[in-house]
C-alpha cells in the first residue's frame, strides 16, 4: 500500500498549497471553490486514520495526488522562472558579454527618420 | 485576474440560462497576456449538478481549442480546472495547466483516435516496459533495480494473475500473449476519458506496470515517478544533482503524472452523489 501518512497532514498541506496559489490574487484562499470543496469532502467522508474503509482510502489517495500536482506545478514554475525564464539578452547586453560597445551616432543613422 | 466559477451544463436547460458573452475567439493555446485587472469582474456562482460542469471565466464560457464547449463530468475535476485557471496571473502558462490540457484532449480528440487505438497505444509500452528492461552492469544498479522493481512486478503478477517477468535482453522482456489480453480487457473497461488519462500516464512514466500501480492506488505519484526514474536517481546520487535540469524534469514529470492519475480517477469514479455525463 502506498505510504500516504495521516489524512490530516494531507489536508493541511493541500490548504497550504491553496494559500500559496491565492497569495497572488487578492481573494482570501478560504473563499475559493477548491477550499470549500476539499473541506467539505474531507468532512463528509470523515477521513480518519482507519485503514478499513476503502472509500476513505480512495479519497485520501486522490487528495494526495492533487497535493502532488499542486506542489510540483508550483515547484516547476519556480524552477522555470529561476533558471529558464530570463529570455533573450538585449543587443547591448550581448555586446557587453564579449566586451564590445554598440556604436553611438549622435545624429542617428542616415536612413532613420 | 481570473475569476472562475461553475455553471450548469447544457444537459438540462430546465432553468433560465444566464446571458453570457460568447467570446469572439476560443481560448487559444500558447502564452497570452491577460488584460488589465480592472477589466475582470468578481463573479461567483454555483449551481447544483444536473449535467456536465462548465467553467466560466468572468462571464465567458470556457471553450476548448476546437471551439467546443468545455464540459466535464465530475465536479472535483471542474474545481481543479477552475483552480488551475485561477492560479494564472499575468500570463497564461498553458504548460502548467495539465488538467485543462487533458480535458481539452478528451473533448476534442484531435488525433481522432478511437478506444482500440488508445488501448493499442498504451499496450505498446508494455513490450519495453521500464521496470522489465534491466541492465547488466554496474552491479549496484542491477541490485537497485532488482530491489525496487521486482516487488512491483510481483504485485502486478499477483493482482492481475498474469506473468510478466523481466529481462536483460536488448529486445526487451517476452510478455506472453495472455498477459497482453488480460491488460487489454482491463483497459477496455475504462471509458474514453479515463483512457486518455491512462495513455498520458503511461507515456510519461514509460511503463505500463507502474501506471497500473498508480491507477490501482498501490503506488503514490512520487513513488511511481521515483521508480520510473530509478537509473537517473542512481546517477544523481553518484555524480550529483543539477537543479536546473534534474529537479526541473522531476517536478514536471511529477506534475504530469499526478494530473494524469487524478484525471483517470475522477473520470472513472462512480458514486451515487455525483452524476456522470460522459462524452465519447
Amino acid at each position: 500500500m502506498a505510504g500516504l501518512g495521516p489524512p490530516a497532514r494531507t489536508l493541511r498541506a493541500l490548504l497550504r498549497e491553496l494559500r500559496y496559489l491565492s497569495a497572488a490574487s487578492d481573494r482570501p484562499y478560504k473563499d475559493t471553490a477548491a477550499y470549500r470543496y476539499l473541506v467539505e469532502a474531507f468532512r463528509a467522508h470523515r477521513v480518519t486514520s482507519e485503514k478499513l474503509c476503502r472509500a476513505q482510502h480512495e479519497l485520501h489517495f486522490q487528495a494526495a495526488t492533487y497535493l502532488c500536482l499542486l506542489r510540483s506545478t508550483r515547484n516547476h514554475v519556480t524552477l522555470h522562472q529561476e533558471f529558464h525564464g530570463k529570455g533573450e539578452r538585449s543587443v547591448e547586453e550581448t555586446a557587453d558579454v564579449v566586451g564590445l560597445k554598440l556604436p553611438q551616432q549622435p545624429g542617428g543613422k542616415g536612413w532613420e527618420p | 485576474m481570473w475569476r472562475s466559477c461553475f455553471r450548469l451544463g447544457a444537459g438540462g436547460a430546465s432553468f433560465p440560462r444566464r446571458p453570457c458573452l460568447v467570446p469572439a475567439a476560443p481560448v487559444e493555446p500558447g502564452d497570452q497576456a491577460a488584460p488589465a485587472p480592472g477589466l475582470w469582474l468578481l463573479r461567483r456562482a454555483y449551481a447544483p449538478p444536473a449535467g456536465g460542469y462548465e467553467i466560466n471565466l468572468d462571464h465567458r464560457k470556457l471553450k476548448t481549442p476546437n471551439a467546443k464547449l468545455f464540459t466535464v463530468p465530475s465536479e472535483a475535476l471542474a474545481v481543479a480546472v477552475a483552480t488551475e485557471w485561477d492560479s494564472q496571473q499575468d500570463t497564461i502558462k498553458f504548460y502548467t495547466m495539465h488538467l485543462t490540457t487533458l480535458c481539452n484532449t478528451s473533448l476534442d480528440n484531435p488525433t481522432q483516435r478511437n478506444k482500440d487505438q488508445l488501448i493499442q497505444a498504451s499496450m505498446k509500452f508494455l513490450d519495453t516496459d521500464t521496470i522489465c528492461y534491466r541492465v547488466e552492469e554496474p552491479e549496484t544498479l542491477v541490485e537497485l533495480q532488482k530491489n525496487e522493481w521486482d516487488p512491483i512486478i510481483e504485485w502486478a503478477e499477483n493482482r492481475y494473475n498474469v506473468k510478466i517477468g523481466s529481462s536483460t535482453n536488448i529486445m526487451g522482456p517476452d510478455i506472453p500473449a495472455k498477459t497482453k489480453e488480460t491488460f487489454m480487457s482491463l483497459l477496455a473497461s475504462y471509458n474514453m476519458w479515463a483512457l486518455q488519462g491512462i495513455e498520458f500516464v503511461v507515456t510519461q512514466l514509460k511503463s505500463m506496470v507502474l501506471s497500473l500501480g498508480l491507477i490501482d492506488r498501490h503506488l503514490t505519484v512520487e513513488k511511481a515517478v521515483l521508480l520510473s526514474r530509478l537509473e537517473e536517481e542512481y546517477q544523481i546520487q553518484k555524480w550529483g544533482n543539477v537543479e536546473w535540469a534534474h529537479d526541473y524534469e522531476l517536478q514536471e514529470l511529477r506534475a504530469r503524472t499526478a494530473a494524469g492519475t487524478l484525471f483517470v480517477h475522477l473520470c472513472s469514479e462512480s458514486s451515487t452523489v455525483k452524476h456522470k455525463l460522459l462524452q465519447e
